[in-house]
């Protein structure tokens, strides 16, 4: 199947600011008008006027922002929420679009059994409140790209609620420590997406393609728990992980969108001040924003759609057909393993440190990488895991490749770690021969090795010979050596290693300078 | 009088070939055509149909009681190929791409399409008279039963000027009906609109419960109320057309899995003495016709005298009704219409300076002022600070209303009877008089509790007015209780002989109906 399309975002975001001072006044009275306003812009989310906060005296309160996200995940399916047509990303505009989807009048909806399997799924994985029943909800508003003019939703009942998703936030000052935060979950929905209109401001048209109306989201509301841009990226992050794990959507949102929805949060103050609210939105520009701020969007029932019925072991009739019913206790049977878990997995197994494994997992296809090297590798795990996050990630980073674009397979990289477990090359070597690697040349570190005579020096009695050779030339290093410097030693090492072209044991070469020197 | 099962009866024995009948039918339409029952009439279409039709009883193949039967469709289905207007300008040259699940069943069953019927705009009315292609005409209107009573009255004018309205909103499928040029007819119905005009038509206009029939491709009106409605000149046609019909629709979640066995072959009503008719007390209102509630009650003594129970029982939230439908209704309409904004399909203005102006004035040139004031009114009614008090107060008066229907039912009985309309037909100048709204309101009296439940109702035509004009009573049954509903009519049509209409007046040559006449009698001897 071709790539799936990148549609994955925060598409509303409520902000709200909270006092976090000594809590003089929030619970009392509101004496003056400036007061009342700001009790009410603090007790409800995003609907007041915020830039009333600004009003109060300087240093009379301290604010904090606090933020809520809306998250849009696309639903890996094959077919829209409502219809049989395909989801397929980059087909010719307009070609995935059934009647349906381009709301023919008298065509109805029919509910999607992947979508709603997908939805309980990542709300039992979010530890959700599995509504046995939902409703579905017509949200009204005119726009090119949604040709019904409203968008079916859950606004009423949605299929999951009162969740909560823990994530890991890098602090303290110790190396390697992370610390575990908890955002609430309000609720889950299911809910369509719209095509997409491309605007021709030169011929002033507006092109619109349905291959995307019709497709079916999970909108995953968190509360506004998070304190920070970083605290919220982070938080998204997770959930990313949690539904690429689950499979119920690609999420594969691109690092720049990381980066600069983090951005766009931490200047969240700045567009509190000049907007009233976030909100849902159309597209993306900035001028919906003001007409969203106005927007009622007449919210009624879905009267096509029945009550969404789900069950579980206890309530499941006993002559329903399998096909026409969920059972959310067998979808809870079939959840996979979850990030959190993998992760104290590999701190457990591999005495990892857990900021290490929040990085294998954060890279897509870095943890199987890592599990492929171990495999077929002799080496400590504390090897591999240095290997793999310093030196292999590292270049991937300086060349901005994702892990499947390695030029190094994880055979190879486990090849290199025996080379260097069973002492045949010194680390120093190792590092030459990853770069090699790197240069895609077809060659495997075993044959670099030997072509570039990389291998440690095995004789021995040769080794002797460098070191008496190295003795006799530095009579004053061997006079420090005999005085005491524990440096010295250090110093006659390096110089035949030097000697040797790196090709020495630096662990034997001090053993038998040690034994030359007799002491 | 020309049966859909009877001329089925003819088919299948030679005696017509459904290219003739289907023929006839067509001249019929064009001998009719001042009625303006039809929007659109698929001559070609219908032919061709009936071509292959006639091939398959030549094979010995033929599909059933429906193959080579002439049948037209209200213009709010969804035909393939072939034009749906709602009769408005905003789907004048609309051509679906698909064909509604009721319309499909009916041609796999062999059934000739004649064309697509008139109706008030998007089915919003109750007279037939507020579309974009002007008012149908009641073929009684030019029966001998109701000229003859003109003519004894000094005070009536002459000429044509004083025809009468069909009903609605699916008039245009029961003139069709009521004057010969097809055998049955789909209407929809969301308050009513197949139950008024075949009561003003003298017809059996069926309403099947909720969920029963598919409206995949029925172009909405109140999707929580709408069902295609059947139209025929007998109960039996009605079963038959029903049995076709109903059954679970993967395109419409709204429908159930087989509460009915099929195919629908109503029985004889055994024992009238184990009936339990009921009479709604709060029916029996001021402005009911003196006639038509003395028919009423002598429908009732009929039951009675022939040993059921008819009993007075209660529907408290009546009157609520159609306040209640109103809030409803323009709701749903409101939320359906907006997809009418001229990008996809139908009528789109000349103005291009913004989508929004475009979108507006698309609007204002689609709708009539009818579907405009509903939308304005649903739009009020859903906003955030009035949905509280319109929409959501409006759904638990439907529920009451619905749960009196269920106390009556648990009360022992089996079938409500009460008037469909609370008139006959009037002329068209005095239907006029009285704004859409306002018709809508006190036409919908008695059936539009029904839609609020999802019960199904039926009109039978009872006997010919004074004026020589039809009146219908309406029976209304349990939910899914189709089948018993129809036997009991069944049962009540057989004891009342409603007469067939009389058009030798309105035909210059008469042929046609007097050969209709003739089959039926042929089939009789069987």
């Amino acid at each position: 199947m071709a790539a799936p399309m990148l549609r994955w975002g925060c598409r509303g975001r409520r902000w709200a600011l909270a006092w976090v001072d000594g809590g003089s006044c929030h619970r009392r009275g509101a004496p003056t008008g400036s007061t009342s306003n700001r009790i009410r812009g603090q007790s409800s989310l995003a609907q007041q006027p915020l830039r009333t906060a600004q009003k109060p005296r300087k240093g009379e309160h301290k604010w904090a922002a606090v933020v809520g996200l809306e998250i849009h995940a696309q639903i890996s399916s094959n077919s829209k929420l409502f219809s049989g047509s395909q989801v397929r990303f980059s087909a010719p505009p307009n070609s995935l679009v059934s009647f349906f989807d381009a709301s023919l009048p008298g065509t109805l909806p029919v509910l999607n059994r992947r979508c709603v399997e997908a939805a309980v799924m990542t709300g039992l994985a979010l530890n959700c409140h599995i509504n046995k029943k939902s409703l579905f909800d017509r949200k009204h508003y005119f726009y090119a790209d949604l040709p019904a003019g409203y968008q079916i939703t859950q606004q009423r009942l949605p299929i999951a609620v009162n969740g909560s998703l823990t994530y890991g936030i890098s602090a303290g000052k110790e190396r390697g420590q992370v610390i575990p935060k908890t955002v609430r979950v309000k609720q889950i929905q299911l809910e369509q997406d719209s095509g997409k209109s491309l605007h021709d401001d030169l011929r002033s048209q507006t092109l619109v393609d349905l291959n995307r109306a019709g497709v079916g989201l999970l909108e995953v509301v968190l509360e506004p728990d998070l304190s920070c841009g970083e605290e919220a990226a982070t938080a998204v992050r997770e959930l990313q992980l949690i539904l690429q794990a689950l499979g119920t959507s690609q999420a594969n949102m691109a690092d720049y969108e990381i980066q600069r929805q983090i951005s766009e949060l931490e200047n969240g103050g700045e567009i509190l001040n000049e907007t009233r609210s976030f909100h849902e939105k159309l597209g993306c520009t900035v001028s919906m924003r003001d007409k969203e701020a106005k927007q009622d969007y007449r919210f009624m029932p879905e009267p096509n759609l029945p009550p969404l019925l789900l069950y579980d072991a206890t309530s499941l009739p006993t002559d329903a057909d399998p096909q026409q019913v969920i059972n959310i206790d067998q979808i809870r049977e079939m959840l996979p393993e979850l990030p959190s878990v993998t992760r104290e997995r590999l701190v457990q197994q591999y005495g990892m440190l857990p900021e290490h494994s929040f990085t294998l997992l954060n890279e897509v296809g870095l943890l199987e990488f890592f599990q492929n090297v171990i495999k077929e590798t002799r080496a400590e795990p504390k090897k591999v895991t240095s290997w793999v996050l310093n030196i292999f990630l590292g270049y991937l980073k300086q060349e901005n490749l994702a892990v499947s674009e390695s030029p190094v397979t994880p055979s190879a990289l486990a090849e290199l770690l025996d080379l260097l477990d069973s002492r045949t090359i010194s680390s120093s070597a190792a590092k030459q021969v990853f770069e090699e690697l790197w240069k895609r040349e077809g060659k495997t570190p075993g044959q670099i090795v030997s072509e570039k005579q990389l291998e440690l020096m095995q004789d021995r009695g040769a080794l002797e010979q460098f070191c008496y050779s190295v003795m006799k030339d530095h009579p004053q290093v061997v006079m420090d050596v005999k005085k005491g410097n524990p440096r010295a030693i250090n110093k006659l090492i390096g110089l035949v290693r030097k000697a040797t072209l790196n090709r020495a044991d630096p662990a034997v070469i001090k053993e038998i300078l040690e034994k030359q020197l007799s002491l | 009088m020309g049966s859909l099962l009877r001329v089925s009866a003819a088919l299948k024995q030679g005696q017509i070939t459904p290219t003739e009948l289907c023929q006839k039918c067509l001249s019929l339409i064009k001998k009719t055509k001042f009625l303006n029952a039809y929007i659109t009439v698929s001559e070609e279409v219908a032919l061709k149909q009936a071509e292959e039709s006639e091939k398959r009883y030549k094979n010995g193949q033929s599909l059933g009681d429906l193959d080579g039967i002439p049948i037209a469709v209200k213009d709010n289905f969804s035909t393939s190929g072939i034009e749906t207007t709602c009769a408005s300008n905003m789907l004048k040259g609309y051509v679906p791409p698909y064909n509604a699940t009721v319309v499909q069943k009916l041609l796999d069953q062999g059934a000739l399409l004649m064309g697509k019927t008139n109706l008030d705009e998007f089915a919003m009315g109750s007279g037939s008279t507020d579309g974009v292609f002007g008012p149908v005409k009641n073929p009684w209107s030019y029966s001998k039963q109701y000229r003859e009573k003109r003519k004894q009255n000094p005070h009536s004018e002459s000429g044509d000027s004083d025809w009468l309205i069909t009903g609605g909103s699916s008039g245009g499928s029961a003139a069709a009906v009521s004057a010969f040029t097809c055998y049955a007819a789909l209407g929809s119905d969301t308050g009513g609109s197949t139950r008024n005009p075949a009561a003003h038509c003298g017809l059996v206009g069926f309403k099947p419960s909720y969920g029963l029939v598919s409206r995949h491709g029925l172009i909405p009106l109140v999707n929580s109320m709408d069902v295609p409605g059947i139209l025929t000149r007998c109960v039996d046609d009605a079963a038959m057309v029903l049995g076709v019909l109903a059954g679970h629709d993967p395109k419409d979640s709204t429908t159930v899995h087989d509460p009915i066995n099929k195919p629908l072959v109503l029985s004889s009503l055994a024992d009238v003495s184990k009936l339990c008719i009921g009479i709604p007390k709060e029916y029996l209102v001021p402005e009911l016709s003196s006639e038509i509630q003395s028919l009423w009650s002598r429908a009732a003594d009929l039951f009675e005298s022939e040993g059921a129970k008819v009993i007075e029982v209660s529907l408290p939230h009546t009157s609520y009704s159609i306040v209640c439908y109103h809030v409803l209704c323009t709701s749903e309409v409101a939320s359906n219409m907006a997809r009418f904004d001229g990008l996809q399909y139908g009528h789109r203005c000349d103005i291009d300076v913004s989508t929004e102006a475009m979108y507006a004035a698309t609007r204002r040139e689609g709708f009539n002022d009818v579907v405009r004031g509903r939308i304005l009114s649903g739009n009020f009614f859903l906003l955030k600070e009035n949905y509280e008090n319109y929409f959501v107060k409006a759904q638990k008066v439907r529920r009451l209303i619905a749960n009196d229907f269920v106390n009556a039912f648990n009360s022992g009985v089996d079938v409500l009877l009460t008037p469909t309309t609370l008139s006959e037909a009037v002329p068209y100048l005095e239907f006029i008089k009285e704004d859409n709204r306002t018709r809508s309101a006190q036409d919908d009296i008695f059936t539009q509790a029904v839609n609020m439940a999802g019960l199904p109702a039926v009109s039978i035509p009872i006997a010919l007015s004074n004026q020589g004009l039809p009146i219908g009573l309406q029976f209304i049954g349990r939910a899914f209780y189709d089948q018993q509903l129809l036997t009991v009519a069944k049962w009540f049509e057989k004891q009342v002989q409603f007469p067939v209409i009389q058009l030798q007046e309105l035909m210059d040559d008469c042929s046609a109906i007097l050969e209709n006449e003739k089959l039926a009698s042929v089939s009789l001897k069987q």
